[in-house]
């Protein structure tokens, strides 16, 4: 196994800094999740394709429901409880973890909002005239701030991390700073994917 | 094989201190990705409605300034790493064509009308440059130039 040393820069004391922790080897993008990854949006191509009511709810809700919850369990919970680890333990897990996200996140977006959308047109929602068109509309936007915090804060820091721990120097301070980014901005789509639920189950129940 | 630290602080100092020479790429990209979501979002609410483009068309040449200036400003930077650069963006480049690819077969599947369509698609590609632009710059600048 191929181990790099991190720098831990302004580390609080008392968390193991004798020596500096090592990064085990891993992989920027997990080849693993590719054909998983490549699986999942043909079968979302396949749903549109054939309008199926079912495929479609399945991709919408089972991609909607995950997206929620990793985005929830990692703001929420994952984070404080990271914050709290020792350096060479943040580091392994962020070693480990962050390059899975960076396949099953934009997965998780494409087959929500692709199918979303296919299934709103599907049932006649997107038209203005349906009865409750300013709540979709609402939902619109929440998506669509959520869109450009992933897009443009989240996902940059975890690629950023990541090739950060790829360095035979990585910069500790540098992945604490940006790791917080990943982990509050994950936190704040959690929460307003919880605006997403109310205003979804609301509709399906009308 | 296992690669310790040196004593020294990492040349990462360095690279901190090289963050206030750079353009805010990043952040044009972002006002960019928000025009073009704000016009994604004006026309999605239209749909099936004879409501006037105009907003949209609006939003659209806006994001293509602020993306093609973003990409003039990119330019002129001298001391980056774009070989890691032009790495991640080529990468995410493929990904982001692929999810833009499904919207506009979406968007042809529903017979969406062509001055829409278009918009549409022209937004689309624009995301699909804006991401991978992002995504790029904000993993190079913590690059070590190469000498």
């Amino acid at each position: 196994m191929t181990d790099t040393a991190v720098h831990v820069g302004s580390a609080p004391p008392g968390d193991g800094m004798g020596s500096p922790p090592r990064v085990p080897e891993f992989s920027i993008v997990p080849l693993v999740g590719i054909p998983i990854a490549a699986a999942l949006l043909v079968g979302l191509i396949v749903a549109i394709a054939t309008n199926s009511l079912w495929a479609l709810t399945f991709f919408h809700v089972g991609g909607g429901g995950l997206w929620t919850s990793i985005d929830l369990f990692l703001g929420l919970i994952i984070g404080p409880i990271l914050g709290c680890l020792s350096i060479p333990a943040r580091v392994e897990f962020t070693a480990k973890f962050m390059p899975k996200m960076v396949v099953i996140m934009p997965t998780l977006v494409a087959m929500t909002l692709g199918s979303g959308f296919q299934l709103a047109r599907h049932l006649g929602n997107l038209s203005v005239s349906y009865p409750h068109h300013g709540w979709l509309v609402a939902s619109y936007v929440i998506v669509g701030v959520m869109a450009i915090i992933a897009l443009g804060l989240l996902e940059p820091a975890n690629l950023a991390v990541l090739f950060e721990l790829k360095k035979p120097h990585p910069n500790g301070e540098r992945i604490g700073r940006l790791m917080r980014v990943f982990i509050y901005t994950a936190g704040i789509t959690g929460v307003m994917q919880v605006a997403t639920i109310i205003i979804m189950t609301f509709l399906a129940s009308r | 094989m296992s690669v310790e630290a040196q004593g020294t602080g990492p040349p990462a100092d360095e690279i901190d201190a090289r963050q206030a020479e750079l353009p805010p790429v990043a952040r044009l990209a972002t006002v960019t990705l928000t025009l073009v979501v704000a016009g994604g979002i004006y026309m999605a609410a239209q749909i099936g409605h004879p409501a006037t483009l105009v907003p949209a068309v609006i939003l659209a040449i806006a994001a293509g300034l602020v993306l093609l200036a973003n990409l003039m400003v990119l330019s002129r930077i001298k001391r980056f790493a774009w070989n890691k650069f032009f790495q991640v963006f080529g990468w995410a480049l493929v990904v982001y064509l692929v999810i833009a690819g499904i919207l506009e077969y979406v968007f042809v599947l529903d017979h969406t009308p062509a001055r829409q369509l278009v918009l549409f698609s022209v937004m689309l590609a624009m995301f699909a440059i804006d991401v991978p632009l992002i995504l790029g710059f904000s993993v190079a600048r913590y690059q070590p130039v190469p000498t």
